[in-house]
Formats: structure tokens, sequence, C-alpha cells
């Protein structure tokens, strides 16, 4: 279990990290959101013990992290921002030298070697030297050092960056795996991968939290939640149906694009748009190929959450569109 | 396995893993014969001892030590690998002490490998043995005074150039303390009593004897503290700065 209290962080004048407070419990996928600088790699910098923080404190597996730092250490498998390692070192001389840090010996130790290395797919580059491999390695040298003592508790900063769309994909599968029985934050900035690896997201924005909620209840949040998108066939079927829809009572909105011929019905809140849409349809025998129910767009909700500023202009200048 | 043995082993692998270390003892050995033959005048003087090599030690690791010290912290800040050890189950104390002793260590190699000149004088006559043997003690310890204060000076930044200037730099003063280029500067603005403490931290003043082969136990007290003064100004600073 990790525990956080009025986790505050400040630099100079400027506090990154402004009362964080939150739990995360075993079996748990916490995503860590926010834009870059909004205090997501300062916040799991202090859970893992690499910088104090100013005020409030983190227990990890129960142990306070600046009283028991070692324990609470010992429990935790990282992955630093950018996966750093020692790159004068093959990948099985940095495996062995940090399981080495983490006490393992004898049999135990080659047995998990051997599983993070089949796992992150190393085996042919366990001879190389870290400073020439490629990102993508380099980034799974770093996940096999932070799972390597079979953590019950993972901080993963920006695990799949720099990777390619397969290896992301690995990266998340492995995640959900791992998910099974071990307490995992990850954070990151693709937001398709708080939908497809988290239980839970946290939105953070000038280093206060302020989204803790699942993924779904997220999308729910954005104004695209069950609206309805459809393709036309024929231009002047399309131009026919805008009024026609627009005058649904439950759409608050039509977005449409004449050029793709495509248009996207915005329920009003808490409304349903669907059965409307498609008894229109059938009533005036339009051609659609395409017709589906948007769950909500996580990058609009993110977006009206972490620059509250700009978001109603956004919403604004989307809705003019027909 | 003790997690400063851990330390300790990377980071001493690490100095063989570039050129680094090969290059270094090179032109240790090198300068060390330059100055006993050519300067120190060995062969000239007649006496079987090696006054002429000890003598000049100092100002060879004035210039070397520092080329040791400097990635110990410096590199690990600037690669971000510092955030990885930070973050593995040990203590603060058991990096920096690791870290130490693999220098201290390396350093000691290349000190052993000046052997040759001490076959050579027990070739060309009859030394006393002990004093040699001291002296080498006395200079392996000197060298750990150095190395303590580049230490500090490499976690102190992330640059390796900027360690190594500030090392040789805070090392000539402690080298020259108890000389008047250093006394005198500091003579005017400091009480007396102050100026005789600066007089006793002199490098030169408590290596000399030692590098006659005369162990007093004030002498290794000095190196002692100061190796252990600057590992805790290591620590400290690498408290307040490592995530910078």
């Amino acid at each position: 279990m990790i525990k956080t209290i009025d986790l505050s962080k400040r630099y100079g004048d400027k506090l990154a990290v402004d009362a964080v407070s939150f739990v995360v419990e075993p079996g748990e996928v916490l995503g860590f959101l926010g834009a870059n600088g909004a205090g997501k790699s300062t916040t799991m910098r202090m859970i893992a013990g690499f910088i104090a923080p100013t005020s409030g404190g983190v227990s990890v597996c129960g142990y306070d992290i600046e009283r028991s730092p070692v324990e609470a250490k010992a429990c935790m498998g990282y992955l630093p921002e950018g996966a750093p390692s020692y790159g004068e070192m093959t990948v099985l001389e940095f495996l062995d030298f940090v399981a080495d840090l983490r006490g393992m010996r004898g049999a135990h130790r080659r047995e998990r070697r051997a599983i993070v290395i089949e796992r992150l797919n190393l085996e042919a580059v366990t001879g190389q030297v870290i400073e020439t491999l490629s990102k993508g390695f380099r980034r799974r040298v770093g996940l096999a050092q932070a799972l390597i003592h079979d953590p019950r508790v993972l901080i993963l900063d920006e695990p799949t960056d720099g990777l390619d769309p397969n290896q992301k994909h690995e990266v998340r599968r492995l995640i959900n795996e791992l998910s099974k029985d071990k307490l995992v934050i990850v954070s990151t900035h693709i937001l398709e991968e708080v939908h497809e690896v988290c239980t839970r997201a946290i939105i953070i924005a000038q280093g206060r939290i302020v989204a803790d909620e699942t993924p779904a209840a997220l999308e729910a949040r954005s104004r695209y939640h069950n609206a309805v998108s459809l393709r036309f066939e024929h231009a002047d079927q399309m131009t026919a149906a805008l009024p026609e829809l627009a005058a649904l009572p439950e759409v608050e909105a039509i977005e449409s694009d004449l050029h793709a011929l495509s248009m996207t019905a915005i329920p009003k809140r808490g409304l349903r748009v669907l059965p409307a849409v498609s008894a229109a349809i059938t009533q005036h025998g339009w051609d659609v190929p395409e017709l589906y129910l948007e769950t909500g767009r996580l990058d609009e909700v993110f977006r009206g959450l972490t620059q509250p500023a700009a978001a109603p202009g956004a919403a604004a200048l989307a809705g003019a569109a027909p | 396995m003790n997690t400063v043995l851990v330390i300790f082993k990377r980071e001493l692998r690490s100095y063989f893993a570039t050129p680094l270390a090969y290059v270094f003892i090179v032109i240790f050995l090198v300068l060390a014969a330059v100055f006993t033959f050519q300067v120190g005048g060995f062969f000239e003087r007649g006496q079987a001892d090696l006054q002429p090599f000890f003598r000049w030690h100092p100002w060879i690791y004035l210039v070397l030590v520092p080329a040791i010290s400097m990635r110990l912290w410096a590199e690990e800040r600037n690669s971000g690998s510092i955030e990885l050890l930070m973050t593995m189950p040990l203590t603060l104390w058991q990096a920096v002490v690791g870290k130490f002793l693999a220098a201290w260590v390396f350093a000691g190699v290349a000190l052993l490998l000046t052997f040759p000149i001490w076959i050579t004088v027990n070739y060309l006559g009859n030394p006393d043995n002990g004093a040699i043997v001291a002296a080498y003690v006395g200079s392996w310890l000197m060298a750990g005074g150095f190395l303590a204060i580049g230490t500090c000076l490499s976690a102190a930044t992330r640059n390796q150039v900027i360690a190594f200037v500030t090392a040789a730099l805070v090392g000539f003063v402690f080298l020259l303390a108890g000389f008047p280029l250093v006394l005198d500067l500091v003579r005017g603005v400091v009480p007396t009593a102050l100026v005789d403490t600066i007089a006793s931290l002199s490098f030169l003043t408590h290596f000399e004897a030692i590098s006659k082969g005369v162990i007093d136990i004030r002498d290794l007290v000095y190196f002692a503290a100061l190796i252990a003064f600057w590992l805790a100004a290591t620590a400290i600073v690498l408290d307040l700065k490592k995530a910078q």
C-alpha cells in the first residue's frame, strides 16, 4: 500500500507539488497524468525516496520513506524518468549489480534474473554494453532492473516513452499482468495508455490533484460522452440531416465536417442521443455506412482539467462549427 | 553481500572499463620515475633510500588524484544514475564510502606498481625497508586525503572538468597550508590562533615525517580525520544537491 499525506515540494518560491494526498491499494494500477512540469516526476521521486518532501509524508508498504528509507525502498521497484543506468556495464553486469544491492543471492538471484530477461525480451543483448543499446532496449533494461526483486510496489515514470508501438504494447501487457498481485503507479502523458492499463487515474495540474477517478468516470466528464458519430454516403443527405438532427430535443450541438461527410451529435448532459439519431436515419432513409457511440474523449477532459482557462474557448469554437 | 562491497566492486570495475585507468597508471609511473631519477637525483645522491621518490608524491597527487575523483559523483549526477542508486535500499553513507574506497584502492594499485623502484634500491644497497613501507603507507594516506577532497567537489557539480579544477585548487591550498604563500594571504584577515590551525593542516608538514619512515600517530590521525571530514561533507552536499 502507498499512502501520501499532504505531500508538498517547494523549489524556491515555486510550489512544485502542493498537498497531494492519496491512497493506493495492491491490485490497483494508478495512472499519474499531467502536462510536462505539472509535478508528476517530483511526486514520484518523493514516493521513491529520491528527494525529501518539503512537508507532508509518504508511506510505502507501511514504512515511512523518511524514517525507514531502506525498508521502504526494499519493497519498491522504481524506474526513474529516462531510465538511467550505468552505460559502461553490460546488461548482465548491471542486473547483477542491482540484484546484489537488493541483497539477492544464489539460485533465487539466477532465477529472477532469467525471468526478467525473458519477460522483457533482453536475451539477445545480455552481453552488450548498455550505452550501445537503442533507446527501446535501454528502457526495457530499466524495467528489468525495477522488476528483478519481484517488488510488491512498482513505480514507473514514463515507462513507454521512446518505445515503438509494438514495444509499447508489450510493456502495457506486462503492466496488466503484474497488476494482478502488485500495486503499480505509472506516470504518462499518453492518454490511450490510461485507458489500456489503469484502473484509476489521477490528473495533476500545477502540483495539485484536479481529478482522481476511474478512466471510465473521466471519460464520462467529456462532452462527447454518449455522443454519436456518423458518416454519410451522400453530401445532399448530410446537408438535409444537419437541421433535422440539430432539432432533436436530446441534442446539445452538432459538430460536422462536410469534407469528410461526417458529423457528431453531442447530447445534452445526462441524455442519450443514440435512439433518436438512429430513428431519424431509418425514418428518412439516409445512407449511413458508419455510426458509432463515443465513450468520451480523454484528451478533451485532460485539456479541460489542466488548462481550465482554455477549455471554454475550445468548446465554443467546436460548437460554432455547424 | 555487503552493500558497501557491492558499490565498491562496481566502482572499481568501472575504472577499468574505460582507458582512464590505464592512462592514469602509465602517467603516474612515468611522472614518478622522471621526478625520482631526473629531478630528484636518485643515483647522484648515492644513498640507499627512497627519499627522492616519495618527496614528489604530494605534487604528483595534486595533479593526478583529481583525475580519479572527478567522475565519482559528477558522472552519476550527469547521467542521472544517481537517482537509480539513491532509490536502492542503501544509505547515503554506504554509497559514499563504497565509492571512495574504490577510488582509494585504485590509487593504491597505482602506487604499488611503483615496486620496481623498491627492488632497484634493494639491489643497489641496503635500505631501511621498514621506513620504506611506512612511507608507502603515508603516501597512500595522503592520496586518500586528496581523494576525499575530490570526492566532495565531484558531488558538488555535474561537470567533471569543474570537479577536476576545483579539487586541484583546494588540494593545492591544503598542500601549502603551512607555507607563506597561503599563510600570508590569511594572516591579515584571521586571528593568529586560526593561522596556526591552518598551518597545522598542511599536507606537506604531515607527510614529511612519514615519508622519512617516521610514523607519528598524530600524522595518521590527521589524515584519517581529514578523510572522515571530507566524506561527511560529501554526504551533506549530496543530500542537498543530488536532485538538481
